[in-house]
Parts: C-alpha cells; sequence; structure tokens
C-alpha cells in the first residue's frame, strides 16, 4: 500500500488494519454470514412468491413452478435457501439473546458460533435427507 | 462566535428524534414473531415435498393455514426490509444512491408482498 504511489491524497493516509488483517474469530464469520443469509433470504421471498403464484395458477403453474426448481440449480438454490432459514433462525435466537444480556464471554460466543454453523448445516441436510428418503409429503 | 443556543437546542429536529429505537424495536417485534413462523413453514415445506399441486392447493387454501402463511410472508417481508435498509446504510455512502436503494428496497418488498397476499386470496378462493 505505502509503496504505491497515490494520486489522491485520500487514498495515500495510511490506513488502520481491519478485515484482511486480522485471523477471523467464528464470531465475525457467523456475524458476516447473518448478514449474507438475510440477503439471501430476501431474494428468497420471490422465490416464495413466485411459488405462491404458481399454486394459484392452477396445475400449469405447478408445473411451470416445478420445471425449473426440480433442476439441479434450482434445488441447489433451495437448499441454499433452506439452509440460509435455518442460520438465520439460529442467530437471529441468539441475537435476541444478547439482546436479553446473555451470551457475551467472549469463549461461550466463539463455542456458539461453531456450534451455530454446525447445527445450521446438520438443520439443512436433515430436511433434505427426510424429503429424499419419502418422509416428506406428511401434508397428504 | 460562540452560540447562545443550548446543545439541546442544536440537535432538536435534525436527527431521529421520537423514533430512535423505532427501527431496533420492529426488527426484534418481527424476530420474535418469525420464531413460530419461521418453525411452521419449515414443517410445511416439508410437509408439501413432492406431493401434487392438489395437496398444496388444499393445504393453503384451508383458513388457517392461508392466514399463517400471510403472517409469514408479512412479517418476513417487514423484517427484510428493516434488515436491508441497515445494509444499505452501512455501506452505501453517497446520498443518491442510498435514496435510490432504499426507495428500489421498499417498492420491491412492497411488490413482493402484494403478490404473495393476492396468490393466497386467490388460493383461498379457488
Amino acid at each position: 500500500m505505502a509503496d504505491t504511489p497515490q494520486k489522491s491524497v485520500a487514498a495515500s493516509r495510511p490506513l488502520s488494519p481491519h478485515l484482511t488483517i486480522y485471523r477471523w474469530p467464528a464470531t465475525m464469520a457467523t456475524s458476516i454470514t447473518h448478514r449474507a443469509t438475510g440477503m439471501g433470504l430476501t431474494i428468497g421471498a420471490i422465490v416464495l412468491a413466485w411459488w405462491l403464484f404458481s399454486i394459484s395458477n392452477g396445475p400449469p403453474g405447478w408445473e411451470s413452478f416445478h420445471a425449473i426448481a426440480d433442476t439441479p440449480i434450482g434445488l441447489l438454490i433451495l437448499f441454499g435457501l433452506t439452509w440460509s432459514l435455518v442460520f438465520h433462525f439460529l442467530n437471529g435466537v441468539r441475537h435476541l439473546a444478547w439482546d436479553l444480556g446473555y451470551g457475551f464471554p467472549k469463549h461461550t460466543a466463539e463455542r456458539n458460533s461453531v456450534i451455530i454453523f454446525a447445527l445450521s448445516i446438520i438443520g439443512a441436510v436433515a430436511v433434505f435427507a427426510l424429503a429424499w428418503t419419502g418422509h416428506g409429503g406428511y401434508l397428504q | 462566535m460562540k452560540s447562545a443556543q443550548t446543545p439541546l437546542h442544536k440537535v432538536q429536529g435534525m436527527g431521529s428524534s421520537h423514533s430512535g429505537t423505532g427501527h431496533f424495536w420492529h426488527e426484534r417485534v418481527t424476530a420474535v414473531a418469525l420464531i413460530p413462523l419461521s418453525l411452521w413453514f419449515l414443517y410445511v415445506m416439508l410437509g408439501l415435498a413432492g406431493t401434487s399441486e392438489v395437496t398444496a392447493l388444499q393445504f393453503l387454501a384451508h383458513p388457517w393455514n392461508a392466514l399463517l402463511m400471510g403472517a409469514f410472508v408479512s412479517f418476513s417481508l417487514y423484517h427484510a426490509y428493516l434488515g436491508v435498509q441497515v445494509v444499505i446504510d452501512d455501506y452505501i455512502h453517497t446520498a443518491g444512491t442510498k435514496i435510490f436503494l432504499l426507495l428500489f428496497t421498499l417498492l420491491s418488498v412492497i411488490a413482493v408482498g402484494v403478490v404473495s397476499l393476492f396468490a393466497i386470496v386467490r388460493i383461498a378462493a379457488l
């Protein structure tokens, strides 16, 4: 940074070390992932709206939705949304606990971050595993 | 020149007066509402996985299910808007871009909500 000639004065000023310098604590990873999954789920709301609208269109609508959702990319997106929902749910509950003053000690927060990552992956895989092994569809 | 105004007088009406904690509070209230609603939503998605269009139609046509789906969509979108607003506030520092993105997000969220709620009502009326 310091060796590169900079034209603007602002860009040549020294920058205190941040994101790229430090080793990522698990809490930082969960914080960033919480935002990312939140943004992903916002896009997911469009998928939900499309699903609801396609159902309201009767059989042709249902087929048009599944023609895209049942492709490998469609399933990957649905899996991503499922994982995002489970992660954002678990980490969101932790945020509410933080608001009440629980879970702040450094090692507790680090441990819980790892637990939340693990549980979110287990949860999302479990939902898809149950669906694929025929344990879904119980609302028939 | 030293001003005769008190610091309090200078800031009154300049910021988010009277609504400072509103955003924070609404985000938490919607989050709490979404705890049971998200669990119900996952239960429904898994329960409808691999079924037919008739099953989904009949399920969503039931008044309680239509009501819960409507609540899930509404709380989710309001919560999403509040969240995206924070992200825009944090990363976008140009006034014009910020106002454009906030408006775009608000209108998009309303559009997605209108389509979802219309579809839910339409399914119930089928």
